[in-house]
């Protein structure tokens, strides 16, 4: 079936079976492979990419779901040079090791800092323990992501 | 100009950039255009005897490719190696590759599917129809060790084999002891769970007769030898691509019988075969790790001195006996003295066979098992003995002048093992500081708000850099930078950037003009060991310093050559190499075309970190909830490279730890099946779960065996965690009573102990 979506600003049109999932269009299909499965059991959190403005695991929504969403990838939230604050201040507390679960810590993080800009430890550590990380102990990335709350403060 | 060294700053981690913006190439982000997806089926019965495997229906299904069963492999089938301790008495435990007359666990390869797409693949799996004629299973090592079930029926024995370490004497010691006390403990089947699943690409080219294997990691030039020796190639037409790894913590990167498959596949086939497993194949096929018991005896001093361990140590090995699957137990054995002077042990260990999946290291394999059995006897002692159990650690602590020190000799190898270096009372008084121990103790038993306080402290050793070598290569640049090629191998922990800066200090040159650091190919050195055992820094740190002083000379003796000076006279500085004449040429001059250098380091020892960590808990007696509401950990590595990775690694090692100590289990049931298959069961600590844990890094005694002093690190904040924890929360729980001897402390086994605790209190009323 033919799916049309837009992913990281761009439009796009792809031919997927019913049972594909959004996670492996993106990656095998539409070949944006920032977005990684980790569990394919909505568990982990690895997947999670923004569908209209939320975070989403892409693991358990299909691609036929998309229809007509508004999708952004840890590609679309990344700058063609350089880091955004929220990357550089992941990179200067080492809030990731071996960096696979990273993609999904980008995506949940950037979605609670754009709607709640004010957030507290917390609720950054509420919001967090839906995306697994087995590297950092999560203390780094809890820094991180409140370090990063001036970037997006409201004007 | 002088350079601020570069080792020792909390240099950002070069790693970072391609990973924070979704640019890494982790394995299944690569593919090629021809390439055939497997999928393996896998053995849904704990033990069974095979009877018949018909793919025919599986071969039919469009867009599958072929089906492959052990049949197909070869007789023998070829069978996955001992890495680490490779006792021919191991080789009748050795796990063919695929399953052929028996499975001996769940999740044991069947057969292969070649298709199309994975979901293809995967819908062929279930085409196959399998008979197995289900046998009794050896569920653990009690079953085990009776030898009525057996595994090996030729074998005649679960027993895969014994150890045993001895240090002095310590029947004369127990006999003329003052105080005994004998004790069993237990800790759980668990397993790394590195978050990237495993997976491969092989691409064989029938032309050259070359094959590439996307997806190694960990010890490549190792399995390289397997591959070639399984595949009858030679080994410089196999060659081995890391890619960027999701983790190891020991687990990932050792031989697996997908690391023959899938190249064994790609020759067959002639086309690129890529393999990605899912969670629920990662829980029943990736190794296992730490499942133990034990029923030891301490004698001690009335004063608290110990004088002696002995006692049985059994360890859960699974089905097969793996690349890596002895080191667990051995350590149980050798170190469950730790960091305190226990002049009189022996411990046996029996490595016992079970219809589960296969053990492997997990970070600090053993370690963190011999650990929480040893501090916890130790809490029971002091009580007993009425000592402070801070001060119980304190006068049995190894002391400076006594290192080096030598701990228990493991028989039947021989293996001797001695401390390196330390101050192991600084650290334990730093920790007890830091922590806050006098104040906090005092909570001891208290209930606040309902629930129990308790604290407890313990000391730990970490061991780093096995030999026996590492290789190292430095390539001065037409443009005068540097590029680093190194056989150690990144599964994640920032070698590049430690190797950078041990470089740019190496060279004397700022770290931007390390062009790049290359680990992780077959290609890139003539021969190299990998990461396991904390020993990247280490042994591959000490190989770029060789390589770096032997590319120095290289580089002065074409300097003189182009100055005409002699090569002992000239300086090479600013990037610059100076003639006493003052003529002097630029490093990019120097090299028209790149010069390069090779350096190793060679080691037979072992580094040894080591430190102390402190917890406070507080527990819920009505639900068995533990809270954490404060962790120490204070380590001293000797020399540290990367202080921001250090303490990263060690907070994450702490972390991992508290999983092992209250929730992460892998559970079977009587049958041998699992019933922890997938990440709703297995349960991981989350970012919500332990929110305050302090690190604390300390620099003195570098260590003697490597030019840069630095020991490996990375294992220590693990290794203490189950004992503190169990203390911890028999501290809170003394006026009850609840004394934990087997980990997890769930909430619900917790509340089990409080509820048998209430029992017996009422019983003795």
């Amino acid at each position: 079936m033919l799916v049309q979506f837009e992913v990281n600003g761009n439009p796009v049109e792809v031919e997927v079976e019913p049972r594909l999932t959004l996670a492996d269009c993106l990656r095998h299909s539409l070949r944006l492979t920032g977005t990684h499965v980790g569990c394919e059991h909505g568990v982990c959190g690895a997947c999670t990419v923004l569908v209209d403005g939320a975070a989403v695991r892409s693991c358990l929504m299909l691609a036929a779901q998309a229809d007509g969403a508004k999708v952004v990838t840890v590609e679309g939230l990344s700058l063609e040079e350089g880091l955004t604050p929220l990357q550089a201040s992941f990179r200067k507390h080492h809030a990731l090791q071996c960096g696979f679960c990273t993609p999904g810590m980008i995506t949940t993080a950037h979605a609670l800092l754009t709607k709640e800009p004010d957030c507290d430890a917390d609720r950054v550590r509420d919001v967090l323990s839906g995306n697994l990380c087995r590297c950092t102990g999560y203390i780094s990335i809890v820094e991180a992501v409140l370090d990063a709350r001036s970037a997006y403060a409201r004007k | 100009m002088t350079i601020k060294p570069f080792v020792g700053q909390p240099i950002e981690r070069l790693e970072d950039l391609p990973l924070l913006r979704g640019r890494g190439q982790y394995v299944d982000d690569l593919a090629r255009d021809d390439m055939l997806h497997a999928a393996i089926l896998r053995s849904a019965l704990g033990h069974g005897r095979i009877r018949s495997i018909d793919t025919t229906r599986a071969r039919e299904l469009p867009g599958v490719h072929s089906v492959i069963t052990a049949a197909d492999l070869g007789t023998p089938v070829p069978c996955v190696p001992m890495r680490l301790q490779p006792m021919p008495e191991f080789e009748a435990f050795a796990q063919p590759v695929m399953a052929g007359n028996k499975v001996r666990y769940v999740g044991e390869a069947l057969a292969m599917v070649l298709a199309d797409s994975a979901a293809i693949a995967e819908d062929a799996l279930s085409e196959i129809a399998v008979d197995i004629e289900p046998l009794a299973a050896v569920p653990n090592h009690a079953v085990a060790v009776a030898d009525q079930t057996l595994l090996f029926e030729e074998k005649g024995t679960n027993t895969a084999m014994k150890f045993r370490a001895v240090l002095g004497d310590a029947a004369s010691a127990f006999q003329n002891a003052p105080y005994r006390r004998r004790e069993t403990f237990s800790t759980q089947r668990n397993t790394a769970l590195t978050m990237e699943p495993r997976g491969l690409l092989c691409e064989w080219d029938a032309a050259s007769g070359k094959l590439k294997v996307f997806g190694a990691a960990k010890v490549l030039f190792f399995n390289r030898r397997v591959i070639a020796r399984q595949l009858g190639l030679a080994e410089d037409s196999i060659e081995m691509v890391e890619c960027h790894v999701g983790g190891s913590f020991g687990a990932r990167g050792e031989f697996y019988p997908e690391d023959f498959l899938i190249p064994f596949a790609a020759r067959r086939v002639g086309r690129p075969v890529k393999w990605i497993e899912d969670r629920r194949e990662h829980l029943m096929t990736m190794n296992h790790a730490r499942e133990a018991a034990c029923d030891v005896e301490i004698a001690c001093e009335r004063d608290g001195t110990v004088l002696g361990l002995r006692g049985h140590a059994f360890v859960d090995v699974g089905a097969y006996m793996r690349t890596n699957g002895a080191v667990g137990a051995r350590n149980i054995a050798q170190f469950m003295s730790g960091a305190y002077r226990i002049p009189n042990i022996d411990i046996d260990v029996a490595l016992l066979l079970t219809n589960k999946t296969p053990v492997g290291t997990y970070r600090g394999p053993g370690r963190f098992e011999t650990d929480f059995f040893r501090e916890r006897l130790f809490d029971l002692v002091a009580r007993d003995l009425g000592i402070d159990q801070v001060d119980f650690r304190r006068i049995n602590l190894i002391k400076e002048a006594e290192i080096p020190y030598a701990v228990a000799t493991i028989a039947p190898f021989e293996s001797k093992d001695e401390l390196d270096s330390g101050d192991y009372r600084v650290t334990l008084d730093r920790c007890s500081a830091e922590f806050g121990w006098a104040e906090k103790a005092k909570l001891k038993g208290r209930s606040i708000d309902g629930r129990y306080h308790g604290t407890a402290l313990s000391c730990f050793i970490e061991g780093g850099a096995a030999g026996p070598k590492e290789t190292a290569r430095l390539v001065l640049e037409t443009d005068g930078t540097i590029t680093v090629y190194i056989g150690s191998s990144g599964v994640g922990q920032g070698l590049e950037t430690a190797f950078a800066q041990i470089t740019a200090d190496a060279m004397a040159v700022p770290i931007d003009r390390i062009n790049n650091v290359f680990h992780g190919s077959t290609s890139y050195v003539s021969d190299g060991y990998g990461s396991y055992h904390s020993r990247s820094i280490v042994m591959g740190g000490s190989a770029v310093l060789d390589a770096a002083n032997k590319l120095r000379t290289v580089m002065c003796a074409e300097a003189a050559r182009r100055l005409n000076c002699g090569a002992a006279e000239v300086l090479l500085a600013d990037g610059r190499a100076a003639a006493p004449d003052g003529k002097s040429i630029s490093w990019a001059e120097l090299a028209p075309e790149p010069l390069s250098a090779e350096g190793f380091f060679l080691n037979k020892k072992h580094t040894w970190a080591y430190g102390a960590a402190a917890a406070h808990v507080s527990v819920d007696a009505k639900t068995g909830h533990i809270q954490l509401l404060d962790y120490v950990a204070v380590e001293n590595c000797g020399r540290i490279i990367n202080p921001l990775t250090l303490k990263g690694q060690l907070i994450g090692a702490i972390v991992q730890g508290l999983g092992g100590a209250v929730m992460e289990h892998l559970i079977y049931d009587e049958q041998g099946q699992l019933l922890t298959g997938s990440l709703a069961d297995f349960l991981l600590p989350t970012a919500a779960d332990f929110p305050t844990i302090r690190g604390v890094l300390i620099e003195s005694h570098p260590s003697p065996i490597n030019p840069l002093g630095a020991k490996g690190a990375g294992e220590g904040g693990i290794i203490s965690v189950g004992g503190v924890i169990a203390n911890a929360v028999a501290d809170a729980l003394s006026s009850l009573g609840v004394e934990p001897r087997d980990l997890p402390l769930s909430p619900s086994r917790l509340w089990h102990l409080i509820q048998d605790a209430h029992k017996a209190r009422e019983v003795c009323r």
